[in-house]
């Protein structure tokens, strides 16, 4: 398992293609990316921008110990987390989790209950800031809690 | 103790961190809270309202009953929002 959290940008080929590199057990390698919408502003304004703010220690924490329940719920032969940090623009990638495993049921599931935790539990918060100058901390969504809960009752 | 804040807890009440020394009736996160309340209004209105807030004891998250011995890393913040 590899966990990187970074400001820098990433190359997603590259982190994939690692992730299974020597590794001959791999049958298939599921990944998420998640990239900075648009962010429009109250006069129809793009070209904002979002910055995500964490909480340095205790999100390495959180992320190695969701990881590791993947690991303890399916059969995975690598996985990887990298979630950046700092002020991003439209387009730019946020956040890369992929998973390897000798089936793909596993690397699926995996990967959606990656993302869906991390969102929840992993302690991020993003600020919007619209070309207009307003600026917003991003709400959390029920959806997201809902998401991240269906993993409790069916895993 | 020090006590950590993010995001528009941060921005409200104007620092990201700080070292305190509660006194003794701070024997728990709510007993914090409440006595940070009252240190002034930035602290009053950032920790107004608890259901919207989360709280983390030394990186783990607890809630309003977690016990304080006085020498924990407290950080409080909003719900997140990664991803």
């Amino acid at each position: 398992m590899t966990i990187r959290v970074q400001r820098k940008d990433f190359d997603v080929g590259g982190e994939l293609d690692a992730l299974s590199a020597g590794n001959s057990n791999v049958g298939g390698v599921t990944s998420f990316t998640g990239l900075v919408r648009d962010i429009v502003g109250t006069s129809q304004s793009r070209g904002g921008t979002m910055t995500l703010e964490h909480y340095p220690g205790m999100t390495e924490k959180m992320l190695v110990e969701i990881d590791a329940e993947a690991q303890s719920r399916w059969p995975l032969e690598a996985s990887l987390i990298i979630h950046r940090y700092g002020r991003l623009e439209p387009g730019d990638r946020i956040v890369l989790v992929a998973t390897a495993s000798a089936h793909r049921a596993a690397a699926f599931e995996a990967c959606e209950f990656l993302i869906d935790w991390l969102k929840t539990k992993a302690p991020f918060w993003k600020l919007e800031e619209t070309a207009d100058g307003e600026a917003n901390w991003v709400e959390a969504h029920d959806s997201d809690d809902r998401a991240a809960q269906r993993w409790n009752s069916n895993g | 103790m020090k006590i950590l804040y993010f995001a528009w807890l941060r921005q409200r009440i104007g620092v990201g961190e700080e070292d305190i020394k509660a006194p003794e009736g701070v024997t728990d996160v709510r007993t914090l809270v409440e006595w940070l309340r009252q240190r002034g209004p930035k602290y009053t209105e950032a920790l107004a309202d608890i259901e919207a807030i989360r709280v983390a004891v030394n990186q783990e998250f607890g809630d309003m009953d977690t016990v304080l011995e006085g020498d924990e890393e407290i950080a409080f913040f909003p719900p997140m929002t990664g991803g």
